[in-house]
């Protein structure tokens, strides 16, 4: 593998992970329980997708393939997608949106923190402009899983229920593989042994803050990295990128 | 329209630029100050308003009875000499 094949399959793991986080973001839009809260998470999901852009932009354009943003959205097929398989999994409650986007919220935040370093200047642009996002976004979500987790003996439940389910998914965004590795000695990709310590710390501060508990960290999924998905992603693609299988360069 | 589970009503005041008057946005609905500003910042800044929010509970707010518009407003209208046009500028004043 050379610099140029990690660095594409790297920006190309970022770019879905936002993509992804958009995709059920979005969904929100008209189902939150107020409208402050509706137009927060479509917000969030604004600013992810503007991320996904971004970086499959940058993907294609280091690709030597050509392609552009939108070939790598809507043409790509499951097994070639490499988010974590946490950004995928569908909210059915509003705790479990709050708890996901806090979990993945606080990993970006330190993973464009750290990024903004890179030795790739179109890399640390990216997360100059990301970090500001994310850490809004950390804060925001952070609130409401301590307002939910504090609140009642229901939204504490939900909540709880949300962690314990979530929890699985955590340790797959820490994975380091032989892209990362690769990039890591080039001084482009972010260390995310690191990461992981400082997310833990600001995790085990929130959660009980929260008056919620964590999880023993026994099972984690795992799959993401090598287009292994769970059952829900097929069914986000074959909506996401319907128009453009259907008619392939439709233009409006 | 209003029920039980609405949250308290803040309004919002944005600054377009520093330096300039607070603007009446609009209303939100928050639980706290923290959540206030959040749904604030959410709600009226996300197309490059502002600068800064100011959220105030709404019930903090007095406002003027519509009843009392004649004793309040009235009195103003018919004095013209409260206006500078009222005042001729004399001769020769440049820098008024």
């Amino acid at each position: 593998m050379t610099e140029q094949q990690a660095l594409f399959k790297y920006c190309v793991r970022l770019g879905d992970n936002a993509l992804i986080q958009s995709y059920r973001l979005a969904e929100w839009c008209s189902n939150a329980p107020m409208l402050e809260e509706d137009l927060a998470l479509t917000n969030m999901a604004l600013d992810m997708t503007g991320r996904a852009q971004m970086l499959l932009q940058y993907a294609g354009s280091i690709s030597g393939e050509g392609q552009t943003s939108d070939d790598l959205a809507y043409r790509r097929s499951e097994p070639e997608y490499r988010n974590n398989l946490i950004s995928e999994l569908p909210d059915n409650d509003f705790a479990f949106v709050m708890v996901k986007q806090m979990f993945t919220s606080t990993f970006e935040y330190f993973l464009y923190l750290a990024l903004m370093e890179s030795s790739d200047k179109t890399l640390a642009a990216i997360a100059a402009k990301s970090v500001k996002e994310a850490r809004y976004h950390m804060a925001h979500t952070s609130d409401w899983v301590v307002r939910l987790g504090d609140g009642t003996g229901e939204s504490n439940r939900r909540a709880q229920e949300a962690v314990n389910a979530l929890w699985p998914y955590t340790g797959e965004l820490f994975e380091t593989d032989d892209v990362d590795r690769l990039l890591q000695e080039k001084g482009v990709a972010a260390n995310l042994e690191q990461i992981q310590i400082w997310w833990r710390q600001y995790v085990i501060e929130t959660i009980p803050a929260a008056k919620l508990e964590l999880p023993s960290d026994d099972y984690q999924h795992t799959g993401g990295r090598i287009g292994v998905h769970t059952e829900y992603l097929g069914h986000i693609l074959s909506e996401m990128q319907y128009l453009q299988r259907a008619y392939p360069d439709a233009k409006w | 329209m209003t029920n039980e589970t609405d949250l308290p009503r803040w309004e919002v005041f944005t600054q377009i630029k520093p330096g300039a008057n607070y603007m009446h946005a609009g209303t939100i609905h928050a639980s706290d100050k923290k959540m206030a500003l959040q749904n604030a910042r959410d709600t009226y800044t996300r197309r490059g308003e502002g600068t800064s929010i100011w959220v105030v509970p709404s019930d903090a707010i007095v406002a003027s009875n519509p009843d009392d518009k004649e004793m309040f407003f009235d009195p103003s209208n018919d004095k013209i000499y409260r206006l500078p046009t009222f005042y001729v500028m004399p001769e020769g004043a440049k820098a008024i």
